[in-house]
């Protein structure tokens, strides 16, 4: 927004840190302590108790995994992790050391350079999560905001719409998620496709599950403009735009980025789901095939895999809110 | 008096509420010349605001209609600022921003940008918040955001000022220096201003005419006084002069002994104009006055009619 002046710059940036390190800059040293000491006694208490009860829960591939042992994993997925990268890296130079040879001997060969077959790695997995749930989000987001918009200042729509919402609202992922692979692999087809078909099937999953909260917080905020700042624009005789601009929207902002946030949190748990069922790239695919594989260290690499997810969704909420705290003007 | 500037009648205002149609105005009638300063004065929720709102276009009269050069008000336009009651800034814009926002719309076409930020910043001066040009409406006082929403409805070089309570909240120095400025710049400009007000000195000092209303429900134009004091007024030369001491007892007749509220006769501390801000120390306060000179009364009848 461009509210944001120069004078804003320093509480804006003041405001950042705090909230990144939100818990350590405080006034009072011994409260700073307590601060951060509860949080850890939380998590070292969870984590006795964890390593107690873990070995009593027998499976039939073995004990529960205790810490220790999803600690070792992780390492053991980083390790592969970055094996896989050196092959990678060797098997892309191998080819362009032969190229060469080629080239070398017949300047007018064709060559070509594949990317490298191995499966692909854990991180890997995660990148391509992240990815979808992103693209899927920003998808939910452009269609949830001005719609939300047009429900909000418009009554007879929003009477019209407001069933539908509520009806569809509560559907999940996985009732949505076959109809929406048999309808993109029905729709989606071209010799040379820009994205995979099981990203698309994802996304729009995600899409369809995380847009309500957006879309329904947009159009409460907007409904919700103080009819004093409606009169002041009714005065000024604002046109549609310049009234959806400088009143509606800003005035809406606070509550639009709550219904963000909350669908953030939707298409994060939504998206492991449908890559489970639909066995499309990414995390949710790593926990099944795991799962499937059934190995004795199986356990513990889906326990590293449910951490992962725990703390990436913690993250993407903490930047939504980053970007709220920046963006909005009653923070 | 020639063909009226702005000219309501025979206006009634009713609200649909879940109790069926709660009649607010009835039978409304006034006529307002170019350039004169009217105040609207009566009881808490009589309808002075539903007046103001019916000229501003913000809300359509029941049955009559309100006339503006010939032309009948249906819409809200700039050529009729408001200040409202509560302020009414944008949370989210500055100070300087909130006054820009009018600026832009009504002089797009017609002011340069350097032109444009010159008259935003006079506009912020004349209400002496120059100093606040980056502060958001959250960070500065009550009395400090409506100084900002005049200087918003002055920005916009209206051709009717419509007014409610606009000195409602500020300190007794801020306002008095307000409505000095506000005189001049009537009488620079010329432009009509309806003013809502509790302070029968600021209606006595500011206005040509005040018009006071009755209770509601079904509230209509009680009484006028014509304000025949020379121009420009002076605070301090008038607070003795007898016209002046003469006019405000009308008012205060009008509103403690005709318009009061049942049971609450001889008791009417809870309005605000007993303040008696900007009062000299040797004039008696709006309070007691009303008991000093029960003979007011007759004085404002006898005013009426020499005006009629
Ligand atoms: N939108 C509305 N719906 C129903 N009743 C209303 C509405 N607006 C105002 N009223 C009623 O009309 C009457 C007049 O209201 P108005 O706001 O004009 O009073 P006022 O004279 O401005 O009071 P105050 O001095 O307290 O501002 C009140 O009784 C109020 O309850
Ligand atoms: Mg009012």
């Amino acid at each position: 927004m461009t509210t944001l002046s120069q004078t804003d710059q320093t509480p804006a940036a003041t405001h950042w840190l705090r909230a990144l390190t939100e818990k350590l800059p405080r006034p009072n040293l011994a409260d700073s302590g307590r601060q951060l000491l509860l949080p850890i006694i939380g998590i070292l208490l969870f984590l006795g108790f964890w390593h107690l009860a873990a070995p009593q829960v027998q499976t039939s591939l073995g004990a529960f995994p205790g810490p220790g042992a999803v600690l070792e994993q992780s390492g053991q997925l980083w390790q592969e992790h970055s094996d896989q990268r050196e092959r990678a890296a060797q098997f892309i130079t191998m080819q362009e050391q032969r190229n060469e040879r080629i080239l070398a001997e017949n300047p007018d060969a064709e060559v070509r350079i594949r990317s490298y077959p191995g499966a692909p790695t854990f991180l890997d997995q995660v990148v391509t999560s992240l990815g979808t749930v992103l693209a899927g989000f920003v998808l939910a987001t452009l269609i949830a905001v001005p719609l939300g918009i047009v429900i909000g200042l418009n009554r007879h729509f929003s009477a019209a719409v407001n069933p539908l919402i509520q009806i569809f609202k509560p559907v999940s992922p996985l009732a949505w998620l076959p109809l929406v692979t048999m309808v993109v692999s029905a729709t989606y087809v071209s010799d040379d496709p820009m994205f995979e078909k099981s990203f698309v099937t994802s996304m729009i999953t995600v899409t369809l599950c995380s847009l309500w909260p957006t879309l329904i917080n947009t159009s409460v905020g907007v409904a919700a403009v103080n009819p004093d700042l409606l009169n002041v624009s009714k005065v000024l005789r604002l046109s549609f735009w310049t009234h959806v601009r400088k009143v509606v929207l800003p005035s809406s902002v606070p509550m639009i980025f709550t219904g963000l946030r909350v669908s953030l949190g939707i298409a994060w748990m939504v998206l492991i789901a449908a890559e489970m069922l639909a066995q499309s790239p990414g995390l949710g695919k790593f926990v099944w095939d795991e799962f499937q594989n059934g190995s004795s260290q199986s356990l513990s690499r889906i326990m590293v895999a449910v951490l992962a997810i725990g703390f990436i969704g913690f993250l993407l909420d903490r930047i939504m809110l980053l970007i709220q705290k920046k963006v909005a003007w009653n923070e | 008096m020639s063909k009226p500037h702005l000219e309501l009648t025979n206006v009634q205002m009713a609200f649909d509420t879940p109790t069926g149609p709660f009649v607010a105005l009835e039978n409304v009638d006034l006529k307002i010349r170019k350039g004169e300063f009217v105040s609207l004065i009566g009881h808490s929720g009589c309808g002075k605001s539903t007046v103001l709102n019916i000229v501003a276009g913000l809300l359509q009269a029941t049955r009559g209609g309100c006339v503006l050069d010939g032309h009948e008000v249906d819409t809200p336009g700039p050529e009729r600022a408001v200040v409202f009651q509560n302020h009414s800034l944008m949370p989210w814009l500055t100070v300087y921003e909130n006054v820009e926002l009018a600026v832009q719309q009504v002089f797009r076409k017609t002011m340069s940008k350097a032109e444009r930020r010159d008259w935003i910043l006079h506009n912020l001066n004349l209400v002496n918040m120059g100093h606040a040009l980056d502060k958001r409406p959250g960070e500065i006082s009550g009395g400090m955001a409506q100084r900002v929403g005049i200087a918003r409805a002055l920005a916009m070089k209206p051709s009717v000022l419509l007014m409610d309570e606009p000195f409602g909240a500020l300190d007794a120095l801020t306002r008095a220096h307000l409505q000095d400025s506000l005189m001049e710049i009537q009488q620079d400009l010329n432009s009509t201003v309806i003013m809502i007000t509790h302070d029968v000195d600021e209606a006595v000092l500011l206005s040509d005419r005040i018009v006071m209303m009755t209770n509601g429900p079904a509230a209509t134009v009680g009484e006028e006084l014509y304000i025949e004091l020379p121009r420009p007024r002076n605070r301090v030369t008038l607070a003795d002069h007898p016209e002046y001491v003469r006019y405000r007892q009308a008012v205060l007749s009008f509103l403690y002994e005709k318009q009061s509220f049942p049971g609450k006769q001889g008791a009417p501390a809870d309005e605000p104009e007993a303040e008696s801000i900007d009062e000299s120390p040797d004039q008696p306060s709006s309070t007691f006055a009303v008991h000093a000179a029960p003979s007011g009364r007759t004085r404002a009848q006898t005013e009426l009619e020499e005006n009629a």
